[in-house]
């Protein structure tokens, strides 16, 4: 048997993944499971878009952190109050043409209160960063 | 040369790759958030015939109310949907305004907002599934239009022709400054 193109097929599947994946960014330190909906949109311009995560805290920091819901923005733990620079430093690494288009994702957990999300949103609102998109997952019906 | 071992070196990339990446693509629900009123200007602005207005709320303990009533979450697409299209013109449901729609002609556009409300303790699930259900009824009613209009679902429209849909059947919705519903307030 000849096996010689087994390599060359597996490399094309290698260039394929390469190609339709990207990098996860940031280490996750809140656990978020999105809610479902059935309505949901697809994203268009994945590069503009920010992320805010909101969630408790993952096991391992739990007993330093506690089980109450935090935000995540990059890599560490933020208030309400460092939206706003994150926000102008997210502003700032896109270019000028597309700065209108930005989203920004709020990745919530479900369990999460409402109270952290509307102190988001109003933080959010006073950066004027009005485009927003609550993450969900395809589902329900 | 010998180069059975190049599968499996690439065997072990794609393993890798399989491992850190994310495939799925980003789905979501998007809103435009309303801009931050500024400080000194008046409110006045939000003189809304009351007709106009119907008023979802959703209590900490998930609970929600339409209007006046106290319904759950599987009846509030039908309710959204009776409100904006107000079929009987009652005087008690949205008043409709006749728009001349550029590329269509004129059509009746219901002058109705749906007013989001919520409480700080109200889950975040309960708040994703009743904005799903406006986002739905919307939906529905555009889809429902532009079938008698074109003979087409929404999605099969081009862009044109879905920019009029969205006119014809705007998504009013509006998640206006945060109150504590049936709570104390802050």
């Amino acid at each position: 048997m000849t096996s010689s193109s087994l390599s060359d097929i597996v490399f094309m599947l290698l260039f394929f993944f390469m190609v339709t994946t990207q990098m996860r960014e940031t280490e996750n330190k809140v656990v978020v499971k999105i809610p479902e909906a059935s309505e949901v949109v697809k994203l268009e311009r994945k590069d503009l878009n920010s992320y805010i995560n909101i969630g408790s805290p993952i096991k391992s920091l739990q007993a330093q952190y506690g089980t109450e819901a935090r935000i995540q923005l990059n890599d560490s733990f933020k208030t309400t109050d460092d939206i706003r620079d994150f926000i102008a430093a997210e502003r700032e690494s896109k270019s000028e043409a597309d700065r209108q288009f930005m989203t920004v994702s709020i990745r919530a957990d479900q369990d999460v209160r409402m109270g952290i999300i509307t102190d988001v949103k109003q933080e959010l609102r006073r950066c004027s960063a009005l485009k927003i998109m609550y993450s969900a997952r395809k589902g329900g019906e | 040369m010998n180069t059975s071992s190049t599968a499996d070196i690439a065997f072990l990339l794609l393993c890798y790759f399989l491992m850190t990446t994310t495939m799925g693509s980003q789905t979501g629900l998007s809103r435009r958030l309303p801009p931050m009123p500024d400080k000194d200007q008046k409110v006045e602005d939000q003189k809304i015939n009351r007709r106009n207005i119907i008023v979802v709320k959703i209590n900490s303990a998930d609970r929600i109310l339409a209007g006046s009533e106290a319904i759950v979450v599987t009846q509030l697409k039908d309710k959204i949907k009776e409100f904006l299209t107000n079929p009987t013109d009652n005087p008690n449901l949205p008043e409709k305004e006749e728009q001349e729609i550029e590329g269509y002609g004129k059509c009746l556009v219901s002058k109705g907002v749906i007013s989001l409300q919520n409480d700080r303790g109200t889950s975040y699930q309960a708040y994703i599934a009743v904005q799903n259900e406006l986002v739905k009824a919307v939906n529905e009613l555009r889809d429902e239009f532009s079938m008698k209009a074109y003979g087409k679902p929404f999605i099969k429209l081009d862009e044109d022709k879905q920019a009029i849909v969205k006119k014809a059947v705007p998504q009013n919705i509006s998640e206006a400054e945060p109150k504590d519903v049936g709570k104390r307030r802050r």
